[in-house]
């Protein structure tokens, strides 16, 4: 038995992702030899390299083609397939994402797998543990796919150290025709934003309905700032102010488990709560005292969140 | 050009589901179902590309007891044409699983020969979101999921579609026939009238069943036990942004 883990990475920074680092965590505990599969344009080989110091890794395959390099599924889904068919693995992990959600489900179909996605427990090497309901139920499920395809939730599994391993690595198992020529990247849009990612920041301050519109979430940004943290907001603020998407904190949106979540005038709607209950310590501002959000949080102030946020961005 | 779109009966999302009795699964009787919201949505995009003449017909298709006729029929009502229902007794939510809807849905897009299908990014139990990339590599097809806006380009051949990514958004052409999921920011559905409703009716609707269209949908996973989720108990109120201070630095110890 033994086990792939397809990497993620920013290739344009050249930096193997912290999410990569936990999916490594939680393939060790399958407890068998470790491949990763690094795949992507001409900036890979800094990834690759990083993937192989990582200690627990046992090889780093890596797949340089241009066809990889924006992650588009179907030709992504390629490289994992052919990967596969090569080393004939009795595992495949990813870590759980918008990214993986496009390209996992894909490759499993090609391999005719039921996978296993957003696993937060590893019982034993077919006995895993998943959240249904947007974590209003928590599932034990086992598997009988001989081959078995998990993603994993990154703030289940703490990160793997990022040095002190010396991986052997190899070209991955070629693929006839890389690109598949069924869909063509055109353009993306990117937040530019100096504060940390919604998903690896230590602070994350998030705004809802509360904050009555997009201008005001001006706001939570200076309170970022100070704090070194991200900005996130409620689907509800995401629905109502047309707030970016990949701001949304919640069972649709993002999941985080930061060191301290500040929720700012969010009633804490289940749909939201399954996206930050995980955090250390949460922080609740909102006028309503009856608001479920103060059922969560480790510490309420029932306040006029116009009020309390300055003197807190003052203060802090 | 036809339209395939899927659309799944979960409970209802203002629903707070409860673990039964027998720790095998959430409570599903006397619980208010629903279409699955991401589905509703994909109705909607159908139908206004029908609206747009870019679709001639739009075929719903629902995999699920027969219960969810009803949510064919509210599909009927907001613009879909007819309606397919397969039947199976499974629980939707845990033993009717993604890679078996997804042989399906190929399996009846060969049938009704569709050019594009339209699915919900995930359905809110399950909380899979599984089965569009599969249908879409079962078939060959390319796949645009989470879409945030879709505009047919290249005289029908391809679409334009605006996806949601981990860091923002992209911009993909695929080529028809291609599979979509729709993410939150693609519409708004919209509301059944009284006369749609009347008229939905009145539309034709097919049963069919997995083993008519040859697919085995024996659960490959099974749930061994659920539980609730593990209850954070509630903290204190304080009373004063220099209280809350105090409390995070001292006690906390995270600023």
């Amino acid at each position: 038995a033994s086990t792939l883990v397809v990497a993620e990475h920013s290739e344009s920074k050249g930096t193997l992702s912290p999410s990569t680092l936990c999916t490594i965590t939680a393939a060790g505990q399958l407890q068998n030899p470790v491949t990763v599969l690094v795949a992507g344009g001409k900036g890979i080989n800094a990834v690759a390299q990083q993937a192989a110091q990582v200690p627990g890794v046992s090889k780093v395959l890596v797949a340089e083609h241009a066809a990889y390099e924006k992650g588009i599924a179907e030709n992504l889904s390629q490289a994992v397939v052919a990967t596969h068919k090569a080393g004939d693995y009795s595992h495949i992990l990813a870590p759980s994402s918008m990214h993986s959600k496009n390209y996992v489900p894909r490759v499993a179909a090609l391999l005719d797998s039921q996978p296993i996605t957003d696993v937060i427990a590893i019982k034993d090497q077919a006995t895993f543990v998943r959240p249904m309901y947007a974590g209003n139920a928590i599932a034990t499920v086992t598997t009988s796919e001989p081959l078995k395809i998990l993603t994993v939730r990154t703030t289940a599994f703490e990160k793997a150290p990022s040095t002190g391993g010396s991986a052997a690595t190899e070209v991955a198992p070629a693929v006839a025709k890389p690109e598949a020529g069924l869909s063509a990247f055109l353009s993306e849009s990117v937040s530019q934003s100096a504060r940390p990612e919604l998903s690896s920041a230590r602070v994350v301050i998030s705004g809802g309905r509360g904050l009555k519109t997009k201008e005001h979430f001006q706001m939570l940004e200076a309170l970022a700032d100070k704090l070194k943290g991200a900005v996130g907001a409620s689907r509800a603020a995401v629905d109502e102010f047309h707030m970016p998407n990949e701001l949304q904190v919640g069972q649709t949106g993002k999941v985080v488990a930061p060191d301290l979540y500040l929720a700012v005038g969010i009633s804490g709607a289940i749909q939201h709560l399954s996206g930050m209950k995980d955090s250390k310590v949460i922080v609740a501002i909102n006028k309503d005292k009856e608001a479920p959000i103060f059922q969560v949080a480790d510490y309420g102030l029932v306040a006029d969140l116009f009020k309390a946020v300055p003197e807190l961005t003052d203060k802090v | 050009m036809r339209i395939l779109v899927g659309v799944k009966r979960v409970i209802d999302y203002a629903v707070k589901v409860r673990v039964a009795a027998d720790k095998k699964g959430v409570e599903l009787n006397n619980v208010k179902h629903s279409m699955n919201p991401f589905c509703e949505i994909a109705v909607e995009e159908a139908v206004r590309l029908k609206e747009k003449k870019f679709a001639t017909e739009i075929v719903a298709v629902s995999v699920g007891t027969k219960q969810a006729q009803e949510t064919l029929r509210t599909a009927l009502a907001m613009g879909v044409d007819r309606g397919i229902h397969v039947e199976t007794a499974l629980r939707a939510d845990q033993e009717l699983q993604p890679l078996a809807v997804a042989k399906m849905l190929a399996k009846l897009v060969d049938k009704e020969k569709a050019g594009l299908v339209i699915l919900g990014k995930q359905s809110i139990d399950g909380d899979n979101a599984q089965t569009a990339p599969m249908l879409a590599a079962l078939l060959g097809w390319p796949q645009a999921t989470f879409a945030a806006g879709v505009e047919p380009v290249d005289e029908n051949k391809a679409l334009k579609v605006e996806r949601e990514t981990d860091t923002g958004s992209e911009v993909l052409k695929v080529n028809l026939p291609a599979v979509l999921s729709t993410d939150l920011r693609l519409n708004t559905p919209r509301y059944a009238t009284i006369p749609n409703i009347m008229k939905a009716k009145k539309k034709p609707m097919e049963l069919l069943s997995p083993e008519k269209l040859g697919v085995d949908v024996t659960p490959k996973t099974s749930v061994v036990s659920m539980a609730e989720p593990g209850k954070r108990k509630a903290g204190i109120m304080v009373e004063s942004v220099d209280e809350l201070l105090d409390k995070l630095k001292n006690e906390a110890k995270v600023l």
